[in-house]
């Protein structure tokens, strides 16, 4: 895990902070049709982003759904059916983005293949298909101990917050956060402070408020 | 206190510190921003704020003007309506004058552009500079504040093959992106708030404000802050208050500049004073364009704001609104989306009749107008001030040095090398 390094027999936590700039990939969609169509060639980037990246850019608190095509389906093309069904996909349950495309796209051809008249139905606000280069930087932040979380969670900044425990999920193999990775490293005391972790779905707050959950399961286990 | 104490005031130090971080990998560059005026205007606002912020920070900036004859300003006039979808012809001899400008210019500032690790080329007045650095050592970005979702053909074609020369582009919203040959960056626009426009004011100089211009205290006021122009509508925004005064007593104020450069702006003008009808509970305000403390007193004294748009780009008066922690009531258009979110920080509106129906509403759920605009204000802050918009090109500095890369780990690699 890049966040857990073994120094001896100490496992140090070396707080990352991340920064997001969103690119265009210069591919909309006004209707559902070329929406799918656009999903087969658009860059992995972008499914990334609109999953992910979106933590990092101008959202409310709370987002009502998890991906912005599923949020697009329902603001734009005011499919609430469609918007539901786009929104229960984890993306964390898929090993390879591919993967992840090809549910996407198979959702959406099965909504158009049982609702007919929305294959051509235009959207009020076009699909901009964005795209983002993650900038990562080392803070000066190291943790030895866990009961330092609770000193530090509240320190973070939200691209720290972002880059462990969002961003965790697609960069390492197990899909968990590094709180949760790190911990795991110590005796098993800190089990339930793993299990408070991981049951926090990031998907529905913003990251002041994963933070604050992060700082009160601290609170609450130390 | 120094400039970067004054922004943790105001946008958390966390902020700041993370501007700190990411200015480390950037110490020892240099940076020269390029526009075409040092006074007046959004950009040179924005350039007073982010040079000095950027020196702070420890990198090397500097910020050039582009000298340029009258005939030169015509013909960019006319590149920036054309590029906001005007037809405008430009004649071949308009066109010579801003290449001519454009390589005089060059001659004058060959040094410092040559050498500068990053360029940033704001608008399309000094784009033309990049024909002259064939040797150029650095990045050179192209930032476009305009509109430009739908440009006049015939005058993009010809910027295209200017700016297609850049390493990247900046857009301010995905809608406005064009088709050009580097990556294109989105970057939204941001209020600085440490302005005039935007800081805390005395209660005592709000009361003046409101007493200069009659806005009486005992009955709820709404306010629409911008130019006399039909994409405005601010006829629109007159029926809905007549519409809500029905039921509630109301007054609006309308205020907006004057129309030096608008030839439609007096008829505009005109046709709103005819709506208007001389209500004396409609304030039609024409005011200067230095009257940022006028304004900011009268977003403060607002009990709600409008910005019932029929078209409009990013929409900084709604910042500006939210800011203030008043819940806004914008049109369903534009830049106003991505900040009035529906039902939580305001409402998104189509027509005067739905204008109508969420002043009543807001007025008559005082908790919920104070809930929503106290949420705006926070909206703002976490993704609409200065530091925000500083925080992206320095980030898009460090990128652009890994132009293809989706992730840029720095802490395994020195970005300086």
């Amino acid at each position: 895990m890049e966040a857990n390094t073994r120094n001896g027999d100490i496992h140090l936590f070396r707080v990352k902070d991340c920064a997001l700039v969103r690119q265009s990939t210069g591919l909309k969609a006004l209707t559902l049709r070329e929406f799918r169509d656009l999903m087969e060639r658009i860059p992995s980037g972008s499914i990334y982003h609109h999953f992910w990246g979106r933590f990092l850019q101008p959202q409310f608190d709370e987002p009502e759904y998890n991906n912005d095509f599923a949020a697009w389906a329902y603001h734009g093309l005011h499919e609430k059916a469609l918007a539901e069904k786009l929104s229960v996909i984890d993306p964390t349950e898929y090993e390879d983005i591919e993967d992840l495309r090809q549910e996407l796209i198979d959702r959406v051809e099965e909504y158009i293949y049982e609702n007919e008249r929305v294959t051509w139905l235009r959207a009020d606000e076009e699909f901009f298909f964005l795209q983002s280069q993650l900038v990562v930087l080392d803070t000066s932040l190291v943790m030895n101990e866990p009961n330092e979380l609770l000193d530090l969670i509240p320190r973070m900044s939200l691209g720290s917050i972002f880059y462990h425990f969002i961003d965790a999920r697609k960069r390492t193999p197990e899909n968990i956060d590094d709180f949760s990775t790190w911990l795991s490293g110590f005796s098993n005391q800190y089990q339930p402070l793993i299990m408070a972790f991981r049951s926090i779905d990031p998907y529905f707050s913003s990251l002041k408020a994963i933070r604050n959950r992060l700082y009160e399961e601290c609170v609450r286990f130390f | 206190m120094d400039l970067l104490e004054r922004y943790e005031g105001v946008a958390g130090k966390e902020v700041v510190e993370h501007l700190r971080q990411l200015s480390m990998p950037l110490q020892g560059k240099r940076v020269v921003h390029v526009n075409s005026t040092r006074e007046g205007g959004g950009v040179a606002e924005l350039l007073a704020k982010i040079v000095p912020m950027m020196n702070a920070l420890g990198i090397d900036t500097s910020w050039e003007v582009i000298r340029g004859s009258q005939s030169f300003f015509e013909c960019t006039k006319g590149f920036h309506n054309s590029l906001q979808g005007n037809r405008v012809i430009i004649s071949q001899k308009a066109i010579d004058e801003y290449e001519r400008i454009n390589r005089e210019n060059a001659n004058e500032l060959k040094k410092t552009l040559e050498e500068a690790d990053f360029v940033f080329i704001h608008d399309p007045q000094p784009a033309a500079l990049i024909k002259h650095f064939p040797n150029r050592k650095g990045k050179w970005i192209w930032r476009c504040h305009i509109d430009c979702s739908r440009p006049y053909r015939p005058v993009w074609k010809y910027l295209k093959e200017i700016v297609s020369g850049f390493d990247a582009s900046i857009f301010s919203t995905a809608q406005f992106v064009q088709s050009l040959p580097h990556p294109q960056y989105i970057i939204a626009p941001s209020i600085d708030p440490l302005s005039e426009k935007n800081m805390e004011l005395p209660s005592e100089e709000i009361e003046s404000v409101k007493k200069r211009f009659g806005i009486r205290d005992d009955i709820p006021m709404i306010l629409q802050v911008s130019r006399y122009d039909r994409f405005k509508d601010p006829v629109g925004v007159i029926e809905a208050y007549r519409l809500a005064r029905r039921i509630v007593p109301l007054q609006l104020v309308l205020a907006g500049g004057g129309a030096t450069d608008d030839p439609e702006g007096d008829t505009v003008l005109k046709e709103v004073r005819q709506a208007a009808n001389d209500d004396p509970d409609i304030h039609i305000l024409v005011l200067p364009p230095d009257a940022h403390r006028t304004i900011n007193a009268l977003q403060r004294a607002a009990d709600i704001v409008l910005q019932k748009s029929i078209k409009e780009g990013f929409g900084l008066t709604v910042t500006e609104a939210m800011w203030k922690s008043k819940p806004v009531i914008g049109g369903d258009t534009g830049g106003i989306r991505l900040q009035v979110i529906d039902h939580y920080t305001g409402f998104r509106v189509r027509t005067p009749e739905g204008a109508a129906l969420r002043i009543r509403y807001l007025l008559h759920a005082e908790e919920k107008r104070r809930e929503m605009g106290e949420r705006a204000k926070r909206f703002v802050r976490e993704n609409f001030l200065l530091t925000r918009h500083l925080r992206e090109y320095l980030s898009l500095m460090i990128a652009i040095f890994h132009e293809l890369k989706d992730r840029v780990d720095l802490s395994l690699m020195n970005c300086s090398n």
